[in-house]
C-alpha cells in the first residue's frame, strides 16, 4: 500500500488554509477598492462593485497617480535596462574570464555587503549628491539609487547563468575567429537569454516596489513613484480608504503578473545571498 | 599595460569596468562621505550647504538622544521575534509543500507573492484590516460580541506585535524558499530508508530531515537576521514608529532625524554606526556560510 489517503487530504487542507491566509489580504484590498465610502463604513460584505475609486485616482483633479505611474514606469524600466547591461557584462567577466580569485571574490563579497546593508545608510549622501547635481526630485535621482540597490542581484544571478554554459562553446567560437566580445555577444548571450530576461523582470519588480529612496530623493509628483503616492494616502488626515486600496492594487499588478510566469529562475533570484542547498 | 587595456585580452577588463565604476562612485564614496559628514554639523543656509567641523561632537548628540536607545531595543525585539517565528513557519511550510505533488505548483506560486508585492501595499492592506473603526478584525470581533476589540497598531502595547504579524506574513516565504532548497537536496534514498525501517512521518522529520537541515536552518536564520534590520516600509505605513515610540526602529529613527529634524550630520553619524555594525555581522555570516558549505561538500 502507498501513503494513507487521509493524511494527504489533511496536508492539502492545511496548505489550502495557508494559501487562503496569503491571498486573503490581496482579496480584501481588491474588495475595498471597489467599494464606495459608505460601503466601507458599513463594513458589509455585500455591496455593488464600482470602479469609481480607480477613475478618481487616475483622472481626478486632486490626484497625481497618473504622473506617479509614469515615473514608476520610467524608473523601473531604466533600472532594469542599466542593471541588465552592466550586470551581465560584469558577471560574464567575473564568471568566465579568469580573474584572480581575490579579485572576483572581493567584488562578490562587496556586492553581498551592499545587498545586505540597510539602505537607510546611503540616504544622506545620495540626498546631498542629488541636490548638488540638480537631479533632486526627478526620476534620474531615483534611478541612480535603484541601480545601486539592484546591482548585486543582477550580477550574482547572471554569474550563475554564465557558469552553466559549457566552456567548449566559447572556445569553439574563438577558434572560429571570434573576438571575445563577439563570442560573448553572438554565442553566449543568446544562450542565457531566458536567464537575462528573468533577471531584468525581477529587477523591474524590485525597483517598482522600492520606497525609501523614492521617498527621500523626491518631494513632488515630478519625481515620486507609486509607493510614495500610496504612503501619502495613508498619511493624509482624512484617509480615503477606497482610493488607497485602488492605488495599492495597481501597485501590485507587476508582481501578480510575475507570479503567473513564475519559474525557477525567479525563485533563485529571490534568495540571492543564501548558500546553495 | 597598454596591451592589457587594448590588446586581445582586454575585453575582460572593459566588461568589468562599468560595474567597478558604479561600485566605487556609488558605494565607496558615499561611505567616505558619511565619515566626513559624521564629524561635521551640516546646515542648509539659503540653499547652500554649510559644514562645520565638530570632531566627535556627534557622540554628545547620541548621548542626548533618548530615542536612539529605544529604537535599538525595538529593533532587537522585532528581529529576534520575526527570525524565530519565521524559521518555524518557513520550515513547517517547506516540509509540508515538499510532500505534495499535484498542487505543488499552486502552492509555490502563491507563496512567493508576498515577496514580490510592494511592502508599502502590504502596509496598506494590513492597515485596512487593522483599522479600529471599519477594519476587518474589528468588524468580526464585534460580530462575535467582543465589546472592546483591540486597537492593534494604535495600542502602544500591541503595536509592535501587530507589526511583527505583518512581517511574518511577508517574510515566511523567504525562509520557506531557502528551506525547501535544503530539503530537496537531501538524498532521497535516506528518506526511503527511514520509510522502509517503519519510521513515522514525524520521526522522519525529527531524526532525518531536521539533522540534515541543521546547517541550512542556521545559515538561513543568520541571513534573515541581517535582512530584518532593514525593516522600514511597512512600519512607515502602519505606524510611522508610533504610537509614541512603540514601533520606532533604527531605520525609522535615522529617517526622522534626516527628514523631520533635518540634522544631516547626526543622521550620517547614525548611518555610519549601523553600517559598521552590519559590516561585522555580514562578515560573520559570510564566514559561517563558507564553513557550512565546505562541510556539506
Amino acid at each position: 500500500m502507498k501513503q494513507a489517503a487521509p493524511s494527504k487530504i489533511a496536508l492539502n487542507l492545511a496548505l489550502l488554509i495557508v494559501v487562503f491566509i496569503i491571498l486573503f489580504p490581496v482579496f480584501y484590498i481588491v474588495q475595498t477598492s471597489l467599494k464606495s465610502m459608505a460601503d466601507v463604513y458599513s463594513g458589509s460584505f455585500f455591496f455593488t462593485a464600482k470602479t469609481a475609486n480607480y477613475e478618481e485616482i487616475f483622472t481626478g483633479s486632486r490626484s497625481n497617480f497618473a504622473e506617479l505611474t509614469r515615473n514608476s514606469l520610467i524608473v523601473s524600466s531604466s533600472v532594469a535596462l542599466i542593471c541588465g547591461a552592466i550586470g551581465s557584462l560584469a558577471a560574464y567577466s567575473l564568471a568566465r574570464l579568469n580573474w584572480r580569485r581575490w579579485v572576483a571574490g572581493g567584488i562578490i563579497v562587496w556586492l553581498l555587503f551592499i545587498n545586505m546593508m540597510p539602505p537607510i545608510v546611503f540616504v544622506t549622501p545620495y540626498y546631498l549628491w542629488a541636490r548638488a547635481a540638480g537631479i533632486y526630485d526627478t526620476p534620474a535621482a531615483v534611478i541612480m539609487a535603484h541601480v545601486v540597490l539592484n546591482m548585486p542581484l543582477a550580477v550574482i544571478m547572471m554569474m550563475n547563468f554564465f557558469a552553466e554554459v559549457p566552456k567548449e562553446l566559447e572556445e569553439a567560437a574563438v577558434i572560429d575567429g571570434c573576438t571575445q566580445w563577439q563570442a560573448f555577444r553572438m554565442v553566449i548571450l543568446p544562450i542565457v537569454r531566458p536567464g537575462l530576461a528573468a533577471m531584468a523582470v525581477l529587477v523591474f519588480v524590485f525597483s517598482w516596489k522600492e520606497f525609501l529612496f523614492s521617498l527621500s530623493l523626491t518631494t513632488t509628483s515630478a519625481g515620486r513613484t507609486i509607493p510614495v503616492g500610496i504612503a501619502n494616502f495613508v498619511q493624509e488626515f482624512n484617509i480615503r480608504y477606497g482610493e488607497m486600496a485602488a492605488g495599492s492594487f495597481v501597485a501590485m499588478i507587476p508582481a501578480l503578473i510575475l507570479v503567473l510566469l513564475a519559474q525557477r529562475h525567479i525563485i533563485k533570484g529571490l534568495t540571492v545571498g543564501a548558500i546553495k542547498g | 599595460m597598454v596591451d592589457r587595456l587594448f590588446g586581445a585580452g582586454s575585453f575582460k577588463l572593459w566588461a568589468l569596468l562599468p560595474l567597478l565604476v558604479v561600485l566605487v562612485i556609488f558605494t565607496l564614496l558615499p561611505i567616505l562621505q558619511l565619515l566626513q559628514m559624521s564629524v561635521s554639523e551640516l546646515e542648509f543656509v539659503e540653499g547652500e550647504l554649510v559644514s562645520e567641523f565638530i570632531g566627535l561632537g556627534q557622540l554628545d548628540n547620541l548621548a542626548k538622544d533618548p530615542i536612539a536607545g529605544i529604537a535599538l531595543k525595538n529593533t532587537l525585539v522585532f528581529v529576534v521575534a520575526v527570525v524565530l517565528i519565521e524559521t518555524v513557519t518557513g520550515f513547517c511550510l517547506a516540509v509540508a509543500i515538499s510532500r505534495t505533488k499535484t498542487l505543488a505548483i499552486l502552492y509555490r506560486s502563491v507563496v512567493i507573492i508576498p515577496l514580490l508585492i510592494p511592502p508599502v501595499a502590504i502596509g496598506t492592506m494590513w492597515s485596512l484590516m487593522y483599522d479600529y473603526n471599519y477594519g476587518l478584525f474589528t468588524t468580526i470581533l464585534i460580530e462575535l460580541g467582543v465589546q472592546y476589540p483591540p486597537l492593534w497598531t494604535a495600542d502602544p502595547d500591541l503595536a509592535l506585535i501587530s507589526v511583527i504579524i505583518v512581517d511574518v506574513w511577508h517574510w515566511t516565504s523567504f525562509m520557506f524558499l531557502i528551506m525547501l532548497a535544503g530539503i530537496e537536496s537531501i538524498p532521497p534514498p535516506l528518506l526511503e530508508a527511514a520509510r522502509v525501517d517503519g519510521a513515522t512521518e514525524l520521526r522522519t522529520i525529527r531524526y532525518v530531515i531536521l539533522p540534515m537541515m541543521a546547517p541550512t536552518i542556521l545559515v538561513a536564520m543568520l541571513l534573515r537576521t541581517i535582512l530584518a534590520f532593514k525593516v522600514f516600509d511597512q512600519i512607515f505605513v502602519l505606524t510611522s514608529g508610533g504610537p509614541g515610540t512603540a514601533t520606532q526602529v533604527i531605520s525609522m529613527h535615522i529617517y526622522k532625524v534626516f527628514s523631520e529634524q533635518f540634522r544631516l550630520g547626526y543622521a550620517a553619524f547614525l548611518s555610519l554606526m549601523v553600517a559598521g555594525f552590519m559590516f561585522i555581522f555580514v562578515a560573520f555570516y559570510l564566514w559561517a556560510s563558507r564553513v557550512v558549505r565546505r562541510r556539506l561538500g
